[in-house]
C-alpha cells in the first residue's frame, strides 16, 4: 500500500518518496509516495483531518513558516528534493503556487494584486507589465469583470471575483504547479462552476493539485485522484476508476457516503 | 410553541420591570459618559479662565515669544513649545524604527519560546514610573553621554552643513537630545506593544499567500502586513507621541530647564510640561502664574491638533484603500 505508486500515464513532475510529515509530535502524514502527473489535475479527497491540506503544503514548503513542523522523506522535482534544507523556499514558491481557501487579496489594488508577485522575480517595463497582468485576467477568466477598475481596491471585489483574482495572480508568477485548498469551500454554486471551468482550460499550461470536500468536484475536474485517510494515502489512480472500481474497501466506504 | 402563556398581569408587571431596569442603565451609562466630557470641558474652561490675564497682556504673539522673564513679567511660549516638539520628535525618530523592529521579531521571526518572556519584559518596561526613568536619565545616562557619545557626535557630524550646528556647544550630558532619547525609551514599549498587537491580527493565510507568491519575510511586512495594519500602526505611533509631549517628571531631569531656544540639540532647553512642573510651585499670583496656565491651555491644544492628526491620516488611508 505504501510502495510508490506510479500514474498510469503522462511524466511526473513532483514525485513524493516515504513523506512523512510532523505537527511536533504528532505525525500528520505516514509514509505517503505518490507522483503528480505533468499538465493533469489531481485530487486528493478524504474526510477532515486526513492529511490531504497537509500534503499540499509540504509541496511548497509552506510549512516552514511554523515553528515545530518538519517533513521527512523526498518530494522530488526537475530532480531536486524540495525538502532539502538547502533549496531555496521563495524560489519553489514562485515555481509551485498556492491558492487557498478564503480568498485573501492583498491590501492594494487589482493591478497591483498580480503586478506584485511578478515583480518580485521579473524586472519589466510598464506596458509589458500591463500586457502581463492582462494575460493573467484573461486566463482566469477576470478580464472582462475587472478591466474597468484594475485601479479599485482588490478588496471591492465579490468573494468569487476574489478567488479568480488570487488565481490570476498565481498564475501571473507562471509556476509550473498550481496548489488549490479547497478553492471553493467559501463560494456558492455559480462561482465554483466558474472556478471548475477554469482549472479545466488552465491544466494544458500548469500542473494542478486541488485538495476538496467535494466528491462530486474531483470526479468532475480531475484526472487523477488520490483518497486520503488519517494520514496516509490509501488509495491511488485514475479518476474514472477509482470512483467506478475503487480497489480498497475504505475508498469505496468513503465516496459512497458509508462514512466521512 | 406550545407553552402556556404566563398570567396577563404577571406578564404586564414584568415587561415593566425590565423596562425601568433598561431606561435605569441607559441613564447610568448615559450619564458616566458624560462625566469624561464634562471633565474634559471642565479642564479647558478653567484653563482658559485662569489664562485669561495672560493672553490678554500678550495677545496671540504669546505663542511665538521668546521671552520667560520672572523679574520683567514678560512671557512668551515659543521656547517652551520649541522643546516640547523637538524632544518628542527627537523621541518618535528613535523609537518608530526600534519599535517597528521589535514588534516584527516578536510576530515574524521570533521562537516561539522567547516570546512570552520578550514580551512581557516590554510590557513591564512600560509599567517603569516616570521618574525612574528620570533618575536614570541624570545620574546614569547623561554623564556617560557627555563622556562617551556627545564628542564623538561632535568630530563626526559637527562640520556637516546645515546639521553641523545641531552638534555644537559644550557636551554636559543634559539637554534637548538627551531629553529626547529618554523619551524614546519611554515610548518604545507602548508603541511596540501596539505594532506587536495589530500585527498578529493578520490572518494567518494572507500572509501565506504572500509567501505563497514567493516573498521573504521583509516583502511580505512591507507590502502585506504593513498596509493591513496601516490605522493600527499609526494608531500606536500616536499614542507614543501623546505620552512623549506630557511626559513631565523624565523631561524636567534631564532638559535642563532653560528657558531659551538654542540651535544646538547639545543645549539645555526646556518643555511646557517641564516648565509647569519646575515653577508652578513658586510661582507668584499674577502674569506669571496665568502665564502656566496659558502654556497648559497651549499643550492641551498641541494634543489636540496630534490627535486630529492622526485621525485624518487613518480616515485617508481608509479612503485611499478604496470602497
Amino acid at each position: 500500500m505504501s510502495a510508490p505508486q506510479q500514474t498510469a500515464d503522462g511524466d511526473a513532475i513532483l514525485e513524493v518518496r516515504d513523506l512523512n510529515f510532523f505537527y511536533g509530535d504528532f505525525r500528520g502524514l505516514t509514509n505517503v509516495s505518490l507522483d503528480i502527473a505533468k499538465s493533469r489535475v489531481t485530487a486528493f479527497i478524504g474526510p477532515s483531518g486526513c492529511g490531504k491540506s497537509t500534503l499540499l503544503r509540504t509541496f511548497n514548503r509552506m510549512y516552514d513558516l511554523y515553528p515545530g513542523q518538519r517533513a521527512e522523506g523526498q518530494i522530488n522535482f526537475h530532480g531536486n528534493n524540495l525538502l532539502d534544507k538547502k533549496q531555496d523556499v521563495n524560489l519553489v514558491r514562485a515555481k509551485i503556487g498556492m491558492v487557498f481557501q478564503k480568498p485573501t487579496p492583498f491590501p492594494m489594488t487589482i493591478y497591483e494584486n498580480i503586478a506584485f508577485g511578478v515583480r518580485l522575480y521579473e524586472k519589466m517595463p510598464k506596458s509589458e507589465m500591463d500586457d502581463r497582468v492582462e494575460w493573467a485576467l484573461r486566463k482566469a477568466a477576470m478580464w472582462e469583470e475587472a478591466k474597468d477598475k484594475l485601479q479599485q481596491s482588490g478588496l471591492s471585489l465579490s468573494g468569487g471575483q476574489q478567488q479568480r483574482l488570487c488565481i490570476a495572480r498565481t498564475i501571473a508568477v507562471k509556476p509550473e504547479i498550481v496548489l488549490l485548498d479547497e478553492p471553493t469551500s467559501a463560494l456558492d454554486p455559480i462561482s465554483t462552476a466558474k472556478i471548475e471551468e477554469l482549472i479545466n482550460e488552465l491544466k494544458a499550461d500548469y500542473t494542478i493539485a486541488i485538495v476538496t470536500h467535494n466528491m462530486q468536484q474531483a470526479a468532475r475536474i480531475s484526472d487523477f485522484t488520490a483518497f486520503m485517510y488519517l494520514g496516509e494515502l490509501i488509495e491511488f489512480g485514475k479518476t474514472d476508476t477509482l470512483f467506478i472500481k475503487p480497489k480498497q474497501k475504505q475508498t469505496e466506504d468513503y465516496i459512497t457516503g458509508r462514512f466521512g | 410553541m406550545s407553552e402556556v402563556a404566563p398570567p396577563v398581569d404577571l406578564h404586564a408587571s414584568q415587561v415593566r420591570k425590565f423596562k425601568i431596569q433598561d431606561m435605569l442603565f441607559h441613564q447610568v451609562t448615559l450619564v458616566f459618559a458624560f462625566i469624561v466630557l464634562a471633565a474634559l470641558a471642565g479642564i479647558l474652561v478653567s484653563l482658559a479662565i485662569e489664562a485669561m490675564p495672560a493672553l490678554k497682556q500678550f495677545g496671540v504673539a504669546f505663542l511665538w515669544t521668546d521671552v520667560w522673564s520672572v523679574p520683567d513679567d514678560e512671557f512668551g511660549a515659543l521656547s517652551a513649545i520649541y522643546g516640547t516638539v523637538v524632544t518628542s520628535v527627537i523621541a518618535l525618530l528613535i523609537a518608530v524604527p526600534i519599535s517597528f523592529g521589535i514588534a516584527l521579531f516578536l510576530t515574524e521571526t521570533c521562537p516561539v519560546w522567547l516570546r512570552r518572556p520578550l514580551g512581557m519584559a516590554i510590557e513591564l518596561l512600560a509599567g517603569v514610573p516616570s521618574i525612574i526613568y528620570g533618575i536614570w536619565g541624570l545620574f546614569v545616562f547623561a554623564p556617560l553621554f557627555a563622556e562617551h557619545v556627545q564628542p564623538h557626535l561632535q568630530t563626526a557630524l559637527g562640520d556637516v552643513p546645515v546639521i553641523g550646528g545641531w552638534f555644537a556647544g559644550p557636551p554636559i550630558g543634559i539637554g534637548i537630545l538627551t531629553a529626547g532619547i529618554v523619551l524614546s525609551l519611554m515610548v518604545i514599549p507602548f508603541v511596540a506593544s501596539v505594532m506587536r498587537d495589530v500585527f498578529e491580527t493578520v490572518p494567518a493565510p494572507l500572509k501565506e499567500s504572500a509567501y505563497g507568491v514567493g516573498c521573504t519575510t521583509w516583502e511580505v511586512v512591507v507590502n502585506v502586513v504593513l498596509p493591513y495594519t496601516r490605522v493600527g500602526v499609526i494608531g500606536g505611533i500616536m499614542l507614543g507621541l501623546g505620552r512623549a509631549l506630557g511626559e513631565t517628571m523624565a523631561v524636567t531631569f534631564v532638559i535642563g530647564n532653560a528657558n531659551r531656544i538654542v540651535g544646538s540639540l547639545f543645549a539645555p532647553g526646556t518643555s511646557i510640561a517641564s516648565t509647569l512642573a519646575n515653577e508652578f510651585g513658586e510661582a507668584d499670583p499674577g502674569l506669571h502664574i496665568s502665564s502656566l496656565f496659558a502654556l497648559g491651555l497651549v499643550l492641551f491644544i498641541i494634543t489636540f491638533i496630534v490627535l486630529a492628526i492622526s485621525r485624518w491620516l487613518i480616515q485617508r488611508g481608509v479612503a485611499k484603500q478604496g470602497k
